[in-house]
């Protein structure tokens, strides 16, 4: 056998070593123990798959090359090693980003090297062409906008305007005829540079009508199209690897989509397109106008150090606002001060607290709370009944009793943190403002309920040397 | 590309896709953000492509275009899975 054979065998077995790799790897990342172990795992099977492709026969500018891959592996470990844990959505957003934008890419080039060749194409390549341009298009430009609105560059306010629906569908239809068009005469330049600035836009068009609190789905569901922009690439360049990858990537994203969807009680159609939290609904106006007369119970850090000092148990509910005060090291301040003095502290994560799936959970790590305290909505839930103080720092929504009964409530039907049932609520919060969804929380206006006015920063770190002294 | 390659690809993207959702089903909560960079990662696998698709020597449009997507892939590969470890290095018992 000699090496010409041998050498697309072994490419090939090389990526059924590397596809292998990145199933065990990410098996192994659904598990705290082996996490770490798991992503090491997928990590060795890109290097696999990347030194297998380099060794392809058609494969020769290997200085270009090589130095794309060097200039690239240089700004990524950058990024990676400067990055806040507080930035953490904007990071996995923009890089959703690019690796649709490099699948779409690879789609373009394949498409231009065949045309060039002078053959003529077949159904099949442009049809798989216009879906890579497709799927990596709208995860670039879904990925920046996305990216924007969690940066704060552009307003993270869901952005409607008259006519959004018809006009986006018009821009689908315009896609359809233009691809039908592309296939029948595949060197119309003016149609392909067309379908290429559709899907760009469209990639706009999906994300500017979200809002922010429903960013983890966005970034899950974008997570799983660049995956599937890979897949698509895959079919472009007749790659299994890329399928597989793209696939398993694709399937994972759709998970955490499905698991955030659920969370909030709500269908992806329903955060795709119905600009929540662009408005306050009849629902939510009247309970603002029966809360009106209703006064809140306001108290200061040091009657708020006391209740928490002297209580037997304490659960921690963080939220979106505790990550826009970077206060998670000075709530692990807190609870070392409050676990010193004998009391039982456990945290209450909401699966979508945050602008991420687990964003809670790694802002929490990073100030070095053991895993095993933060406990799951369905397990806490029970809990609450014999929990002397809920302590809210930041969170609203996830918190609000509304939930369960009112109705007409826009988040009626959202399983919520059930902080009501505790004997007493301590809520850190800037001012009255409503939450992401627009609604007046009555959870601030019942009897055991005590408001703590101020940055979550500011007061947790009250809060610690308070209790310091008590 | 023919028929018969692109079916042989529809069996491959599908079954891949099966054994993805067993695979990741039931991830406990912790572990969501590791999860999504992780596999943030894996689908910089794109950069596969544009290694192939930049592979020829000499100048042209393609080449340009795969040598740009090489360099964003991979931007995604590294740094996807060194943030993912410096995430997952923070999380202990």
């Amino acid at each position: 056998m000699t090496l010409s054979t041998f050498l697309p065998t072994g490419i090939q077995l090389s990526y059924l070593v590397a596809a292998s790799l990145f199933i065990i790897g990410l098996k192994q990342l659904g598990s705290p123990a082996t996490a770490r172990r798991g992503n090491q795992l997928a990590a060795v099977g890109m290097f696999l798959a990347v030194v297998a492709t380099l060794l392809e026969q058609q494969v020769l500018n290997y200085p270009m090359i090589l130095g794309g891959i060097v200039v690239g592996g240089v700004i990524g470990a950058i990024a990676a090693y400067r990055v806040a844990m507080t930035a953490m959505p904007q990071m996995v957003g923009i890089f959703n980003g690019l690796g649709g934008a490099a699948s779409a890419l690879v789609a373009i080039a394949e498409f231009w090297r065949l045309l060039s060749t002078g053959d003529p194409l077949s159904l099949t390549s442009l049809v798989t062409i216009i879906l890579g341009i497709l799927i990596g298009g709208v995860t670039l430009t879904g990925s920046l906008i996305a990216f924007g609105k969690l940066q704060g560059v552009l307003p993270g306010a869901p952005f409607l305007f008259p006519l959004q629906q018809p006009l986006n569908a018009l821009l689908v239809i315009g896609f359809l005829v233009g691809s039908v068009f592309f296939c029948l005469e595949p060197s119309n330049f003016p149609i392909f540079i067309g379908l290429i600035v559709a899907s760009l836009i469209l990639g706009v068009a999906v994300v500017i009508p979200i809002g922010g609190g429903d960013m983890p789905v966005v970034i899950s569901l974008l997570n799983s199209y660049s995956g599937l922009a890979a897949a698509a690439a895959g079919f472009v360049v007749n790659n299994n690897m890329l399928i597989i990858a793209g696939a398993l990537v694709g399937a994972s994203g759709i998970i955490l989509t499905n698991i955030m969807c659920k969370a909030m009680n709500r269908s992806i159609f329903n955060v795709l397109f119905a600009g929540f939290g662009s408005e306050t609904s009849t629902g939510a106006a009247s309970a603002a106008g029966s809360n009106a007369q209703q006064t809140v119970k306001s108290i200061d850090s040091e009657e708020g150090a006391m209740m928490l000092g002297y209580a037997r148990s304490v659960v921690i509910v963080p939220g979106y606002g505790m990550a826009v005060a970077q206060a998670q090291h000075t709530v692990k301040e807190l609870v070392d001060q409050l676990e010193s003095m004998g009391v039982d502290v456990k945290y209450a994560i909401h699966p979508v607290a945050g602008r991420m799936p687990g964003h809670m959970n790694v802002l929490l790590a990073e100030a070095n709370v053991p895993y095993p305290q933060l406990c799951d909505m369905d397990d806490i839930n029970p809990q609450f009944e014999q929990t002397d103080v809920a302590l809210i720092i930041g969170a609203n929504d996830v918190v609000n009793p509304a939930a369960r009964h009112d109705k007409s409530s826009p988040i009626y039907g959202m399983p919520i943190l059930e902080v009501d049932k505790a004997k007493h609520a301590i809520v850190i919060k800037r001012g009255m403002g409503t939450g992401f969804s627009g609604v007046q929380n009555e959870l601030f206006f019942q009897d055991k309920t005590l408001m703590l006015f101020g940055s979550a920063k500011d007061v947790v770190g009250q809060l610690a040397s308070e209790v310091k002294q008590l | 590309m023919t028929t018969a390659t692109l079916i042989t690809c529809l069996f491959v993207f599908v079954l891949a896709s099966f054994v993805g959702f067993e695979v990741i089903n039931k991830v406990p909560p912790t572990l969501h953000t590791p999860l999504m960079s992780g596999a943030n990662a894996i689908s910089g696998i794109a950069v596969l492509g544009a290694i192939l698709v930049s592979g020829s020597l000499g100048w042209s449009v393609s080449i340009i275009l795969g040598l740009i997507a090489v360099v964003l892939a991979t931007i995604n590969v590294i740094g996807g899975f060194l943030v993912t470890d410096r995430m997952l290095v923070m999380f202990k018992k």
